[in-house]
Parts: C-alpha cells; sequence; structure tokens
C-alpha cells in the first residue's frame, strides 16, 4: 500500500499539515516544477510537445474557481492518464484522470474549475499509451484560492451538499472533431473544504473534506476516473467529451474523504 | 493615536499631512504630551442628506494607498442621545477621518457602530470607533462572514493600502440582528433589518424613521458598477420586495451619491443584474461554458458603468455558477 500513501499525500492530505507550516522547506520558485516531476513522475522525462493542449485565464476573476481546460487532438492516440498540476499550490496535484474506453481516441476535452493560491504555473501532463509523458504549461495570475472563504452563502452550501446534476449536449464544435463526440457535464454539490478556511464557531481550520474520488461512465463504460485533491473548487465541476454510445446515458458515482457516495445518473438519450 | 505612538512609527505615513507633523514637531519640542487634537486629522466631507443624516461619498476606485481604502459611502445619524455611524470606511485611517467629521458637529456619545455587510470598504474603518465605546452592529451571519475571510481581507487590503492600512484590525459586531431590531438615539428611532443572501449573505438595511433614509449598504450601487458576492437570485427578488416599501423617501448607496431618490435609485442597478442573469442563463441552456460567458456576458453594460472591468466579468462567473444549478 505504500503506492496509494504516496498518490494521497500528493493529493493533499499530507500536505496540507506542511501548508500549514507556512510551507517550511519549499524549495524555490524554479525548483517546483522538478521536485514535482521527482515525486508525482519518478523522474520520467516529460516533454512540451504540443501534444496536450491546456487553456486557462492568464488572470482569473476568482481564484477559488479558475477554469481550466485540457484538449487531446486525434493524433494524440490513446491516453492513460490526464494530470493536472498547479505548482504552487500547497498540494499541487489537483487531480488525476484515467482515461477510460469511453473517453475515445479522437479530440477529447476535459474541464473543470480549480483553486490557485498563489501566482503559478498550471500542467497538464498527458500519459500516452506508450508510457511517454507529454505536458502543457499556463501562468496563470490568481491568489488565495486555497483559503478563500468556503462559500458566498455558507448555509445554502451546506443544505445542499452532496446534490448532483448531470447534462449531455451537443458542444458546438463537435462536428470539427474527429470521430464526432459528445459532450457532457457533471456537477456536484459540495464545498470541498480544503483544510485551510477558517471555522468562525471553533476558531480552527475547518477540517479537509473533499470528493477524492469520481467515476463516469457511458452506458456503462467508463469515460474517465479521477483522484481529486483539494485543489478541485467548491462544487466540483466537470465538463468533457465522449464517444457516443447507444443510450448515452452517462452515469457517476463520487465518493468523499468521509466515505460518502454520491451517485447521479444523466436522462439519457442525451440531446 | 496618541503623539508617542505616532513618532514610535516614524518609519510609516501615519501622519495625515505635514501641518500635522508640525503641530507634532512643536509639541514635542515644548515638552508638551497630550493625545493628538481630533483637528490633527483631516475630516471627512460630508453632506447632510436629511435633517440629522450626514453621508460621506467615497471614491469611485478600487482601494489603493492614495485613497486610503476611501472607496465606499459612510454615514451617521444624530440623535438626541447619541450618534448612530453606518459603515466606516476601508481603513482606520479612513475611520479616524469619519470621527473627526461626527466630533465636528456634535459630541454626543457614539452608542452604535453598525455594518451593512462584511467588506472591507464598509467595516475596516470600525477600529478607529474602538475608544468611543460603541455598540458595534451587524446582520447575525456578518461575525461568520468576517470570521472566514478575516486572515486573507487582512492581508490583501494591507498590501493594497501600504502605509494607509496602519492601525486597521477588524472588529466584528457583539450585537447581532436576526430578522429586525430597533435602535434609539433619543427621539429618533432606527429600524434595523437583517435581509437573505443578496449582495452577501449578511446585508443589513438601516431606516432613519424620522426622516424616511434607508441606507442600503452595497444593496445599492449607482454609476460603481454592482460587485456580486451573495446570490443574483436572492438580490434580484430583494430589490422587488424593497421597492414596496412605503416607509422609505431617501436611499443611501454603498456606493453612488451620498442620496438618491427612491425607489427611482435602483433602476439601473435592477437593469444591470437582470441582463446578466438573463443572458448568463441563456448561454446555460446554450451549453456555453463559464469562460465563455466571462468573456461576453454583459457587454452592452460597460459604459453605464464605472469600474466595469474591474468587477463584470467576476459578476458574470458569480452568477453563472449560481445559475447553472437552477
Amino acid at each position: 500500500m505504500a503506492m496509494q500513501v504516496t498518490r494521497r499525500s500528493a493529493l493533499g492530505i499530507a500536505a496540507t499539515g506542511a501548508m500549514l507550516l507556512g510551507f517550511a522547506g519549499a524549495a524555490s520558485a524554479d525548483d517546483v516544477w522538478s521536485d514535482l516531476r521527482r515525486d508525482v513522475f519518478d523522474n520520467r522525462e516529460v516533454v512540451e510537445d504540443g501534444l496536450v493542449e491546456l487553456d486557462a485565464p492568464y488572470r482569473a476573476e476568482d481564484a477559488a474557481v479558475v477554469p481550466v481546460t485540457m484538449r487531446l487532438p486525434a493524433a494524440a492516440g490513446e491516453v492513460k492518464t490526464l494530470t493536472l498540476i498547479v505548482d504552487k499550490n500547497p498540494a499541487p496535484v489537483v487531480a488525476t484522470f484515467h482515461l477510460g474506453e469511453a473517453a475515445g481516441k479522437g479530440d477529447r476535452m476535459l474541464s473543470t474549475r480549480v483553486r490557485i493560491d498563489m501566482y503559478s504555473n498550471v500542467r497538464a501532463i498527458a500519459e500516452t499509451a506508450d508510457g511517454k509523458l507529454h505536458m502543457a504549461t499556463k501562468f496563470v495570475k490568481a491568489s488565495g484560492g486555497c483559503s478563500a472563504a468556503a462559500s458566498k452563502d455558507a448555509d445554502e452550501a451546506l443544505a445542499s451538499l452532496g446534490k448532483m446534476q448531470i447534462r449531455t449536449f451537443d458542444a458546438a464544435d463537435a462536428k470539427d472533431r474527429t470521430p464526432p463526440t459528445r459532450e457532457a457535464q457533471v456537477m456536484i454539490r459540495h464545498p470541498n473544504f480544503t483544510g485551510m478556511q477558517m471555522d468562525q464557531v471553533s476558531r480552527q481550520y475547518t477540517p479537509m473534506r473533499i470528493v477524492s474520488e469520481m467515476d463516469v461512465k457511458r452506458d456503462g463504460e467508463r469515460v474517465f476516473k479521477m483522484e481529486g485533491g483539494i485543489s478541485i473548487s467548491e462544487n466540483p465541476n466537470f465538463r468533457f467529451t465522449f464517444v457516443p454510445g447507444k443510450e448515452n446515458v452517462i452515469d457517476v458515482t463520487a465518493k468523499d474523504t468521509e466515505g460518502k457516495v454520491f451517485t447521479a445518473t444523466s436522462a439519457g438519450k442525451g440531446a | 493615536m496618541d503623539l508617542r505612538s505616532m513618532l514610535r512609527s516614524k518609519n510609516r505615513e501615519v501622519f495625515p499631512n505635514v501641518t500635522s507633523l508640525l503641530v507634532g514637531a512643536i509639541l514635542l519640542a515644548a515638552g508638551i504630551t497630550l493625545a493628538v487634537p481630533a483637528r490633527a486629522v483631516d475630516a471627512l466631507a460630508v453632506e447632510e442628506v436629511a435633517p440629522g443624516v450626514f453621508v460621506h461619498q467615497g471614491r469611485y476606485e478600487v482601494f489603493n494607498p492614495q485613497n486610503a481604502g476611501d472607496t465606499s459611502n459612510s454615514g451617521f445619524i444624530i440623535g438626541n442621545d447619541g450618534v448612530a455611524v453606518v459603515d466606516t470606511g476601508g481603513s482606520a485611517k479612513v475611520g479616524a477621518a469619519l470621527l473627526a467629521a461626527i466630533r465636528a458637529r456634535t459630541q454626543l456619545p457614539i452608542k452604535y457602530v453598525i455594518n451593512t455587510h462584511m467588506h472591507p470598504d464598509h467595516v475596516f474603518g470600525n477600529a478607529a470607533f474602538l475608544g468611543e465605546k460603541p455598540t458595534f452592529v451587524g446582520h447575525a451571519k456578518l461575525p461568520r462572514a468576517l470570521a472566514a475571510r478575516r486572515d486573507r481581507y487582512l492581508a490583501i487590503n494591507e498590501e493594497l493600502l501600504g502605509d494607509s492600512f496602519a492601525g486597521t484590525q477588524i472588529v466584528g459586531p457583539t450585537l447581532l440582528v436576526n430578522g429586525e431590531l430597533e435602535l434609539d438615539l433619543g427621539d429618533r428611532k432606527l429600524q434595523l433589518e437583517a435581509e437573505p443572501t443578496a449582495h452577501t449573505d449578511n446585508d443589513l438595511t438601516v431606516l432613519d424613521e424620522k426622516t424616511g433614509t434607508l441606507f442600503l449598504g452595497d444593496l445599492l450601487f449607482s454609476h460603481h458598477i454592482p460587485a456580486l458576492d451573495g446570490s443574483i437570485r436572492g438580490w434580484l427578488a430583494l430589490l422587488d420586495k424593497l421597492g414596496e416599501r412605503q416607509d422609505v423617501k431617501l436611499a443611501v448607496p454603498g456606493h453612488g451619491p451620498a442620496a438618491m431618490p427612491w425607489p427611482q435609485a435602483m433602476a439601473d442597478e435592477k437593469r444591470y443584474l437582470s441582463k446578466i442573469a438573463d443572458e448568463v442563463r441563456t448561454m446555460i441552456k446554450q451549453g456555453k461554458t463559464l469562460s465563455e460567458a466571462a468573456e461576453t456576458a454583459g457587454l452592452s453594460e460597460k459604459d453605464a458603468w464605472l469600474l466595469f472591468k474591474e468587477y463584470n466579468a467576476r459578476n458574470v462567473s458569480a452568477a453563472f455558477a449560481e445559475l447553472e444549478w437552477e
């Protein structure tokens, strides 16, 4: 289970403690990526060859909700995982997405919203079937995303925890993709507490509680399975392409760090 | 601030102006130690918008060292027995200048300092009033909101204000309003109402019964683009409800002129918020993304507001994240 422990710490459970100690001993800015490459990818070679694309705003409107989109062209062929990293976050690995059969091998897109704690490089790393790592990097100006107050309406947020919404639709540019794909959006009402947000009553930090796993399937075939950390925004939100199937029913099983399981199924035969 | 502490912090620009520096030096040379008289602080300009009701109009700017956080409206109401302050500006320095404006008009005790909501430009001046020992009043959800944002608000605002941040601290309410509360200033009653989530989740309105003057805090913006940090649906619904009130004659916005006619004062803000809500709803229906909405929604309002660039995309993002759950 050593593997499991490493992964958990990269995703923020142990790393949150490091942050509370002021991120003591952190490497200087330029070293962050080489440390991450060592810790997350065992020092394997990572090339920036344009194979994976990353969209992120240069300046974030809200550091706690920064939209990022990863794109893979058909030329990438089979991709095993997409890993999203924010170098300077207390827990840099935002999430790892294990792509499944229903993600297809054509033009693919996966988009989510993340927290960014300070001006940082954001990276998308794709591992192709041949085991090679391909990266795209964007610099984003944002700060305070991890400690930002949990919610605009704290009571509403707790009252609706676990509520899910799934939409499927034809993307505007679907016809330009090879082969044509469909798009879906999965939303979960969840505070995704980072462990770095202050609770008023106790004057303590609200304990970390995040959606740590999410499995998304189309007609029973996996689109992706996500392992997520504290850098996914409150009310986790994912938008992604999938290869059309017979019914196009999307079903989602998510689990949070308190062991709570959330499930939902789309209406099916999506628009 | 007394003279000694002013001199101790000589590396910081705590002196309001060169004149007071000279006065301080002269007093020191004469071996006189005494509290700095209120006149050493330049009083904020205020306007008497109704008998006994005074409002300072903040600048249409974001925080910077030059404005010292004087970017929002604040005011005070003078009764027979005491004074109530409504919002205190964005730094202890602005709060002290507001206090000087009050003391130029009355020596009655300051009984209440009321905050209309959690934002730094409305509460960071509270510290300047601590010496007056007022009761600090706020929405029942204000303490939680301030606690959750405390460190972040302090850090960001110190960075934005530089030396003019000196002395600023967060002073939360001790008297909480759940529903409604009446305060008496001596032959002058104030009606406080804790509102449901709108601009924020801790908006409080203050009505001076005598003159029908309603302090709306940031439930009302004029000229300065509205900033959404609560619920766009809640805000629009609340504006409709407030518009039905018969006891209001005059409105004091959180950002805008010192006073405005009611209910016409709300028209521009309503138009802006409705437009954002409509456009965002349409884009959600069309399957557009948050990023796409942030780039295009509300652009037709560009010339109608000051600070549009600073707030519009953020407002749209917040509206999108709320409305996509409808």
